[in-house]
């Protein structure tokens, strides 16, 4: 058996409002694999916002085990925390959070700045990888607002895996992008789960999206409703030639 | 290393913005420089008041009759009036007081100076030959009076140049030519080098001085003293030399404890440091202005590091996500707002110093920049930059990295 990148055990969170106890997580196990790509679903107040925010190391349980690559998040300090995503989690976001006026070279090289084991050259060879893992070496120089969303979003992921981590958390990525661009987005995606053999946990509340994944673990009301394996993956590169072609493109 | 990578992520910043971050450095420039400039002024017109005051010769003593007791009948009497000096008080002083190098009586005069056609109305100092000494004075021409000439009384006495001028239009060379000095004539031996007017506007070159033998005997007809000057070995020691002198004439003149002194003693050095404080407060008051300035100026980083924290915050989070420590955020914008101060301060020096610069040329005032002014200034405004930096810092490495993500 292949040990397990994620492993959750009866995970709680309760965030206390006004007096209340908001319980948004209420004992949530599962594991991941190297290599899986997994889709969290659920609708709003599913707990799945929770889920990610302790998945990306963000948050910590109030009760419950999540172990990250072996490592058991309960027991980090804030400081120790930050090292973790920095070192095993790339991040991308809905809404690309990229720094404004600054490169696409710069936004890549981002994390890699606060990690003091990597020198300046080194920084930039591996920017300009992930650069070209995301097919966009030749825009290195394009700041954001020459670049267009989907573009952006490459950008953004190029940041995540720039510090060849053990998993890419995705929130909502392709949740500001048109169909077109998403699938474009998803079979990026793909490839990198396929031939780069990322492990890959994607959150978000578009079954369409969830097709493209290995396995969709389903949320309700903080409690796994589903956790079911994808038999026939849907292809991201197929599913965008199928698409129409517009007059736009 | 790591602290490389937060200056070179916190330069990076200060570029995207770099209107902004120009903006917030005026404030820093222009309390910089404007504290430079007054302090340069203010340290000028003090250098220039002590070394006019200086060339009167700095180590340099006068006493002075005194006497706060009223007469019978209530009069108080003029300082001029008071008989309290003496030749003898003088010689005690030579002998005794091992801080005194030299040491000359004086007794002085108004009245008009004649020589042939031309009159002037000047004063004659009677004194010693170490007065010229004891004053910084020199001659131009021609040699001093002698001791011998001094014990004999004689007629004979040097010129200033503003005498010079009056009495000899035509340019005739004054030496062995003969004066009047009211009815008395006397022999022009020496021209004493111009000094010019003193701090207090007075023509230091309207005088004539003779043997004060000669203006005692001859023009006063007293044997009292106005004036002794003295000079003490060195500017330092002359305060322990007005000791020596106070206590010696105490004794001379057989005051008891209870009784005032009936002299003044006053050093130069003591004129100096008064004249020096008005000036000192000068500066230290526009300075002050200056300095308000600065604190504005660091209020203005504090307030546009607040904005830019808010505005940031999800850049905030961002970075937090992708594994920035709260030290790391610290340290960033603290870096920033130090960044902001210290280029603001090094452009605030260089206008400081030229605007020095300017005003010495353009308006003719003295100016001396210090390094100690611009060194202060400069650790100054890199304080303001942490003080003022750090709270909206502090505010930055707090944020929860959830919100600071969502926020809008």
């Amino acid at each position: 058996m292949k040990k397990n990148i994620l492993e959750v055990r009866e995970l709680k969170r309760e965030f206390l409002v006004g007096s209340q106890v908001v319980r948004a997580l209420k004992g949530v196990s599962f594991s991941v694999q190297p290599g899986e790509f997994v889709t969290i679903m659920g609708s709003s107040g599913s707990g799945k916002s929770t889920m990610l925010n302790i998945l990306g190391c963000l948050d910590k349980p109030t009760e419950g085990d999540y172990l990250l690559d072996g490592v058991n998040v309960k027991e980090l300090s804030r400081n120790e925390l930050a090292q973790l995503r920095n070192r095993k989690i790339g991040f991308v976001f809905q809404a690309y959070n990229l720094l404004p006026r600054t490169s696409a070279l710069e936004n890549v090289e981002l994390p890699l700045l606060y990690n003091a084991d990597v020198n300046t050259r080194e920084r930039r060879e591996k920017a300009m990888h992930a650069l070209e893992l995301v097919k966009l070496a030749d825009r290195f120089d394009h700041t954001p607002a020459q670049l267009s969303g989907g573009q952006q979003q490459r950008v953004a992921i190029a940041r995540a895996l720039v510090n060849e981590p053990v998993m890419i958390l995705a929130d909502e990525a392709t949740g500001n992008l048109d169909t077109r661009t998403s699938y474009e987005i998803m079979s990026l995606v793909q490839e990198l789960n396929q031939k780069e053999k990322k492990t890959i946990v994607f959150v978000t509340h578009e079954p369409d999206i969830a097709a493209f994944s290995s396995r969709t673990i389903m949320l309700r009301d903080g409690k796994i409703q589903k956790d079911t394996a994808n038999e026939n993956v849907r292809s991201a590169k197929e599913a965008l030639e199928s698409l129409p072609v517009s007059d736009d493109y | 290393m790591q602290l490389f990578n937060l200056i070179r992520i916190a330069l990076k910043a200060l570029q995207r913005n770099k209107l902004r971050a120009f903006l917030t450095m005026l404030g820093i420039i222009i309390g910089v420089g404007a504290v430079i400039t007054m302090m340069s002024i203010g340290e000028g017109s003090k250098q220039s008041i002590q070394s006019s005051l200086s060339s009167m010769g700095s180590n340099m003593i006068t006493i002075m009759p005194y006497n706060n007791m009223p007469m019978p009948g209530g009069a108080r009497m003029s300082s001029s009036s008071v008989q309290s000096l003496t030749e003898d008080d003088v010689n005690k002083i030579r002998t005794n007081v091992a801080d005194v190098s030299a040491v000359s009586p004086g007794v002085s005069s108004s009245g008009q100076a004649i020589k042939g056609a031309n009159n002037w109305p000047t004063q004659m100092q009677g004194v010693a030959p170490s007065y010229l000494d004891i004053r910084k004075l020199s001659l131009k021409d021609g040699v001093n009076f002698t001791d011998d000439q001094v014990r004999k009384s004689a007629k004979v006495c040097l010129i200033g140049q503003t005498v010079v001028t009056n009495l000899f239009p035509g340019g005739e060379n004054p030496i062995g030519q003969v004066i009047r000095f009211g009815k008395i004539p006397f022999q022009v031996i020496g021209v004493l080098n111009p000094k010019g007017q003193n701090t207090f506007g007075q023509d230091q070159d309207d005088i004539i001085i003779a043997p004060y033998t000669t203006v005692q005997k001859r023009i006063l007809a007293t044997t009292y003293l106005h004036t002794i000057y003295a000079s003490a070995v060195s500017e330092s020691r002359s305060d322990a030399a007005t000791e020596e002198i106070t206590q010696l004439l105490r004794e001379n003149h057989r005051l008891r404890p209870t009784e005032e002194d009936d002299f003044t003693v006053r050093t130069q050095a003591e004129l100096i440091s008064t004249m020096s404080s008005t000036s000192t407060m000068m500066t230290t008051l526009l300075t002050a202005v200056a300095g308000i300035s600065l604190v504005i100026g660091g209020i203005g980083i504090m307030n546009i590091m607040y904005v830019s924290v808010t505005e940031r915050t999800r850049e905030i989070g961002l970075r937090m996500s992708i594994g920035a420590r709260g030290s790391d955020i610290l340290l960033q914008f603290l870096i920033e707002a130090i960044m902001i101060s210290i280029t603001g301060g090094i452009i605030g020096v260089i206008i400081g110093i030229s605007a020095s610069l300017i005003v010495s040329s353009a308006l003719h005032w003295p100016t001396v920049i210090s390094e100690s002014a611009i060194g202060l200034s400069f650790v100054v405004c890199a304080l303001t930059g942490v003080f003022f930096g750090y709270y909206p810092a502090q505010k930055a490495a707090r944020l929860d990295p959830i919100d600071a993500l969502r926020y809008e």
